[in-house]
């Protein structure tokens, strides 16, 4: 007689899986978290600039160096630009991996995404700490008050 | 092959199990009816803001070049075109944002997952206080700037 080994049903035997860092679960997260911030970010934005006061009419370069004054509004508009743009990048990925069906233009779309919000957070983030509110070529009128040293 | 194997030990069925499919595409959470819709339209306004957002980014910088040139960009926002464009925007951003809670209450809590239909209606609900809140401020601001008020 021969003795037959039958492996136990159903084992719950999983072959070793290297551990990753789940990109897509971080990704998932970052909305959701970065979400919360931009809806305190997004509308104290919009209420400053287009409610409180004389709304979009009041906007101009003295009503930005203004702002600029406060670093505040410094710490605020490079929260704003940095989670806004990754969240935005972010959903327009999921929207790509969903329709871009052909390899070559998915990649191609994903590729533009990456470097596009590469750029803009750079060119973004020099603008906001770059920022001469009295700069030298400014024509008359266009300054605020407190450049009158100037 | 489980199919194989399974199909000596189990006697074929007598009679093919009669299963309908459902009548119209609702059920789950993101198939048909609210749940679907409320995506489409997270997905259409989330699309529009990106691209607000790209322009945005690149019209602020010009703060950078000289103030009268940022001026001239910024008037640019205070035409009557733009003014509905900027009311429109923020109509987007409210469902964005209202719909985004409303996603993170689904997700996170069990609550949400079992009231997503009324939570759908309660950010509709507040998305029309949004815009009626905002809209008359906006529109009272492109008709001051139109008649050449002083904004200062």
């Amino acid at each position: 007689m021969t003795t037959e080994t039958i492996p136990s049903p159903r084992s719950s035997y999983t072959p070793p899986r290297k551990r990753r860092v789940n990109w897509e679960k971080w990704g998932w997260l970052y909305m959701r978290i970065s979400g919360l911030f931009l809806i305190v970010l997004i509308f104290g934005h919009l209420f400053v600039n287009l409610v409180a006061g004389n709304g979009v009419r009041a906007i101009d370069f003295a009503f930005v160096a203004g702002k600029w004054a406060d670093p505040f509004w410094i710490v605020w508009d490079t929260l704003m630009l940095w989670l806004a743009l990754i969240h935005g990048a972010n959903g327009m990925r999921t929207i790509v991996n969903d329709y871009a069906h052909k390899p070559v233009i998915r990649k191609t779309l994903l590729i533009a995404i990456l470097v596009s919000t590469a750029a803009l957070i750079l060119l973004g983030t020099l603008v906001i700490y770059t920022f001469d509110p009295c700069p030298s070529n400014a024509i008359a009128g266009t300054l605020p008050s407190f450049c009158k040293a100037g | 092959m489980p199919e194989n194997s399974a199909g000596t030990l189990a006697p074929p069925p007598a009679a093919k199990p009669r299963i309908k499919p459902p009548r119209r595409l609702a059920g789950t959470l993101y198939r048909g009816k609210e749940g679907m819709w409320s995506w489409v339209l997270h997905r259409i306004t989330g699309i529009a803001i990106y691209f607000f957002l790209l322009v945005h980014i690149l019209d602020t910088s010009i703060v950078r070049v000289s103030p009268q040139a940022y001026n001239g960009v910024i008037n640019e926002y205070k035409t009557p075109l733009m003014g509905l464009g900027e009311l429109a925007l923020v109509i987007a951003i409210g469902y964005h944002a209202l719909n985004g809670l409303r996603i993170i209450l689904i997700d996170f809590w069990s609550f949400g997952a079992r009231h997503q239909r009324l939570m759908f209606v309660v950010v509709i609900l507040l998305w029309i206080v949004l815009i009626a809140g905002f809209a008359p401020t906006q529109i009272h601001n492109i008709i001051l700037e139109a008649q050449g008020h002083e904004s200062a």
